[in-house]
């Protein structure tokens, strides 16, 4: 039973730090079509820059947000110059986003080393709660915590302010959202920062649980894609829903049926990849 | 002109000269390392040109390749350890590719563009996890080793020189075959899927089929590429079900040009000369190999062999050598 | 090709790259001594293989890039950890390079890919993978291991925390692969034998993100074992006193804390006690000396990895001494390695079995906080370990490898 209960804890936890990992990826490949495969390294590099702040003494949450900053600025620079020529051509995005993945890793390694870094969790977040003989650490309901705050921010921005009724626009018809005068470019730049700025937010919430080492980018890209494959491209709820789906699957796939975890992970995304191409809360795209 | 001066144009004399290059090549290359890169470089490049049937004249992006390479590998690799011979090893390991193949198109060939890609990636992640996690199927981590290599009608492979000659006969003959499709009504078609699929419906070709063909070849092919793998390195393991397998054979096919014979071939030497021969040279490769493609796709968008043709082409209308010629031919959907 | 010098560097200091580059007569003969370092120098498993460089570097810096008169050449090769980039780095090295013995690889896997190759060259190879059967039923007379088979240190654990700590009842939790088998399996074995009871086995993949869920199944016992490797005791440890486990005893084999990791960990490695066959607290000149010249050179602390290749070359020195510098008598020279016995190497006294494996030192030490960093303080060594332990080679072999299933666990609950 206690089992059971600290597995369902967990895997909210768990959950909520998926989904600030892959609310940008949602975003970015909802509404520019890039399967954004550098979306990983995002999140290491994030890590890696909130590492480094951290140990410079910085406060951990001006190192989350100024690590996104300097994430989306990097995000932003190669939407601007390099992603925005290649606007609709899948196979040139991946091969570039790809390439990226690659320096990017091979930069982190050369500057960060191999050694795997494990920032202290923050002072005042340290410590467990301790229900009915059961230890919750107090630091995993703050990513909860954190995720449904950055959830509802998202949203109201998404369905509530102007930039949101663009971004909705482009998603559902960008050629149409073009001709009502919306600045797509500008907007897919913003979009993208945004994206990389979460992922990286999401790595330095998860550097003090997760560590940060070499190769973290490609375990989290894959996370990131079924979830989003599962909750539908483009959508928040989609995101989020996705997001504890495979929290869930991940806690108990791993704890009852080991040598069947990633099967259990991944058959659900092919099963509505299959039955709802377009995702559990996905628009059915014309 | 003679009926024989007509037949050496520069590009039968070009396929010439490679060929007399690649069938002396143990003799002017030497050293058994370098003739064992070249072994690599020809598997790897069937690999790649089978990835490209999908890719590059089907339009499907895939990044699940990597689970029918290693269907093969592993499929021969565990029944030649439970005592079978090579034969029937490889022959089962074929077949079960194909029938994976099957499998893999009926669940993926439901979407083409980005859903392709997310199914294919899917299936071969599954795959994955059961060549990783399944240790009593596969044993894990640990891999699987392979004692030998056979002596098909008496003729060792297991040094560099014999095997790299089993290589370059598989490798020509999938080049034949790929370029006996390309030109064949069923080429045709299948380039008529990718690009005006609504078309030919209209026309009655039965769309969901040529793909469905399409993808046995490509799987078939790929297994080829994977038992040459595994015998190679007499051993397998997860590492080679992983996504980056199938992400990197995407990046030869991109990289070299997609829809060409020539640009998997070139794309395939690119990222297995990187990995192994610069790599001794340069700590940071992997960079390097990152700037490469970045800078592949900012100058030639369309893969390295097209764009070639193109920049050659522009060079020589710019400097007014002989008359204007069209595009080398080695572009789209070319030899 | 370029065959100008190219990486193949002569190690250590700038003065003996640029007399490489610049060709200047070699003290002893024409040709140098060629050491071929299989490592790892990129992707996840970067930070062992980067260890193994700067150990062998360190010593060849210290011995002046001379090896019994004869000078000596560092080639390294970097397999970026999978078995088929070892395959061919092999294949570069012995068949390219021409190295007249080869150190490394780093994991198991590497290792079991590369065996049969290196027993078709005949090249002399010390490993520092762990996995077992190379150095026992599937011994390869090329191959030596002057670190440990994986279960050597977890058979000493096994005795200690049985014996000493009077544990009865253990839960293990490893790396889903051969080297957390066979740790495991060493320790459950020699801790059963003692009369302990190993009554659960968790085996997460190499790969997991999060440990809730592993730890959460560790029920009520007297202490923990674990035996992860690379970067996952970082992880694992602080998931494990996040999750308010520390009032359960940890107890570890020699990856899971090693010297080289401790920097990367906090209070949560506290009170930890691990088997170990390298201790960068030993207290010993050439120990201090190792210790100094990687904090001078590279400030770090070294752990296994380092050590393990810095032994190698002297095991390497070693042979080169008794052959006076020779080494194009493979066989001779392989002889030669594999009767190497040395009493001062960073890890206290080093000699061969008839496997190729090496008998020596084991510690048990406790991690405690001194002057602010933690140390592995030594409460405890065992000499002479096998890696047959008290078993002896004939009785040993004749059980199937260490596994997930062998020895089976009677007693889990």
């Amino acid at each position: 039973m206690s089992l059971w209960l600290t597995l369902a804890v967990n895997s909210f936890a768990l959950g909520g730090l998926l989904f600030l990992l892959s609310a940008g990826f949602s975003l970015i490949f909802g509404l520019m079509r890039i399967p954004n495969l550098m979306h990983g390294s995002f999140f290491m590099l994030g890590a890696y820059f909130g590492v480094t702040l951290l140990s410079q003494g910085v406060n951990f949450w001006l190192a989350a947000l100024g690590s996104g900053l300097l994430t989306a600025l990097l995000g932003g620079l190669i939407e601007r110059f390099l992603l925005r020529r290649l606007e609709g051509q899948v196979l040139p995005q991946v091969l570039l986003t790809l390439g990226f993945a690659f320096i990017i890793g091979d930069v982190c390694l050369m500057i960060w080393t191999g050694d795997p870094w494990q920032p202290p969790t923050p002072a005042h977040l340290q410590g467990a709660v301790q229900v009915a003989g059961l230890f919750f650490p107090i630091y995993r309901l703050v990513i909860l915590a954190v995720a449904v705050v950055i959830a509802v921010a998202l949203w109201i921005l998404v369905d509530w302010t102007r930039l949101g009724a663009m971004i909705r626009a482009g998603v559902d018809d960008p050629p149409i959202a073009r001709v009502v005068g919306i600045r797509v470019s500008q907007l897919f730049t913003l979009v993208f920062s945004l994206g990389a700025a979460l992922a990286a937010f999401a790595g330095v919430m998860g550097a003090p649980y997760l560590s940060v080492y070499p190769g973290l980018d490609f375990e989290m890209l894959p996370l990131a894609l079924i979830v989003v494959i599962l909750g539908g491209t483009g959508s928040l709820l989609g995101a989020l829903v996705g997001s504890f789906i495979i929290g869930f699957l991940y806690n108990f796939g791993q704890a009852m049926f080991p040598d069947l975890a990633y099967v259990i992970l991944f058959l659900p995304m092919l099963l509505v990849l299959v039955l709802r191409p377009q995702g559990l809360f996905g628009k059915v795209v014309a | 002109m003679s009926a024989v001066a007509r037949l050496i144009t520069p590009r039968a004399a070009a396929i010439v000269v490679a060929l007399l290059l690649l069938l002396t090549l143990p003799a002017w290359v030497g050293n058994p390392y370098y003739i064992n890169i070249a072994s690599q470089i020809l598997f790897f490049a069937v690999f790649a040109l089978a990835l490209n049937v999908l890719v590059g004249y089907g339009g499907l992006v895939s990044l699940g390749h990597a689970g029918l390479f290693a269907m093969a590998g592993y499929t021969a690799a565990l029944l030649l350890a439970r005592g079978h011979g090579h034969l029937v090893a490889d022959t089962a390991a074929l077949a079960v590719t194909v029938v994976t193949a099957a499998v893999y198109a009926l669940l993926s060939l439901r979407s083409t563009g980005i859903g392709f890609l997310m199914i294919t990636l899917a299936i071969g992640q599954i795959l994955w996890g059961i060549a990783y996690r399944w240790a009593s199927l596969t044993n894990g981590d640990n891999g699987v080793n392979v004692a030998s290599r056979p002596s098909p009608f008496g003729f060792s492979l297991a040094g560099a020189d014999g095997f790299y000659y089993l290589c370059l006969v598989v490798f020509l003959v999938c080049v034949a075959t790929m370029a006996v499709v390309v030109r064949s009504p069923f080429g045709a078609s299948l380039r008529g899927t990718r690009d005006q699929e609504r078309r030919m419906s209209a026309l009655g070709y039965n769309v969901w089929l040529i793909r469905f063909y399409a993808f046995l070849l490509s799987g078939f092919w790929s297994g080829v590429a994977g038992l040459l793998f595994l015998y190679y390195n007499q051993f397998i393991s997860p590492q080679i079900v992983a996504l980056t397998t199938s992400a990197e054979t995407l990046l030869m096919v991109i990289s070299g040009g997609t829809a060409t014979l020539l640009g998997p071939i070139v794309g395939a030497a690119i990222v297995v000369i990187m990995k192994n021969v610069v790599s001794a040279y340069i700590v940071r490769w992997n960079m390097v190999l990152g700037i490469i493609f970045i800078l592949i796709i900012s100058f030639m968008p369309e893969g390295l062999v097209p764009g070639s043709a193109r920049l050659w082409a522009w060079l020589r209308h710019r400097w007014g050598a002989g008359k204007a010629q069209p595009a080398a031919k080695t572009g789209e959907d070319g030899a | 090709m370029p065959r100008v010098n190219r990486r193949a560097f002569m190690a250590g200091t700038a003065a003996g790259t640029a007399a490489a580059a610049l060709g200047m007569p070699a003290i002893a003969q024409a040709a140098p001594f060629k050491i071929g370092l299989l490592t790892v120098k990129t992707g996840p498993l970067a930070q062992g293989g980067i260890q193994m460089e700067q150990g062998i570097v360190t010593l060849l810096k210290q011995k002046n890039n001379t090896f019994a008169g004869r000078k000596v050449e560092l080639i390294s090769a970097d397999t970026g950890g999978n078995p088929a980039g070892a395959k061919t780095k092999a294949s570069e090295l012995i068949e390219r390079d021409k190295v007249d013995v080869v150190l490394g690889p780093l994991a198991a896997f590497e290792m079991l890919a590369i065996n049969d190759y290196i027993r078709q060259q005949g090249t002399p190879l010390m490993s520092l993978a762990g996995a077992e059967d190379i150095t026992q039923r599937l011994a390869n007379p090329w191959v030596m291991r002057g670190s440990a088979s994986s279960a050597q240190c977890c058979h000493v654990l096994g005795d200690y925390a049985a014996k000493e700590l009077k544990y009865k009842r253990a839960v293990t939790i490893a790396e889903d692969f051969a080297f957390g088998y066979e740790q495991m399996s060493g320790f459950q074995r020699v801790f059963e034998d003692d009369g302990g009871k190993v009554v659960k086995k968790l085996w997460p993949p190499l790969v997991t993100p999060d440990y809730t869920p592993y730890i959460a199944q560790i029920g009520n016992v007297d202490c923990v074992v674990n035996g992860f490797a690379g970067s996952n005791p970082v992880k694992f440890m602080r998931a494990y006193a996040d999750l308010g486990m520390k009032r359960i005893p940890l107890l570890a084999g020699w990856t899971a804390m090693d010297d080289a990791l401790l920097k990367s960990l906090g209070d949560e490695a506290i009170g930890v006690v691990s088997a170990a066959w390298y201790s960068a607290s030993l207290d010993s000149p050439v120990n201090k000396q190792f210790v100094a010249d990687m904090a001078k050179d590279y400030n770090v602390i070294p752990g296994g990895y380092s050590a393990g290749m810095y032994v190698a070359g002297q095991v390497v020195e070693a042979a080169l001494a008794k052959t006076g510098g020779k080494a194009d008598d493979k066989k001779a020279f392989n002889e030669a390695l594999r009767g190497v016995s040395l009493s001062d190497t960073p890890r206290g006294p080093v000699k061969f079995d008839a496997y190729g494996n090496v008998v020596g030192d084991i510690h048990i030490r406790r991690c405690e906080r001194k002057g602010g960093a933690l140390v592995n303080t030594i409460i405890k060594t065992y000499s002479d370990v096998s890696q047959f332990w008290t078993y002896g080679d004939k009785a040993f072999l004749a059980n199937p490898v260490y596994s997930r299933d062998y020895p089976p666990a009677k007693n889990l609950e």
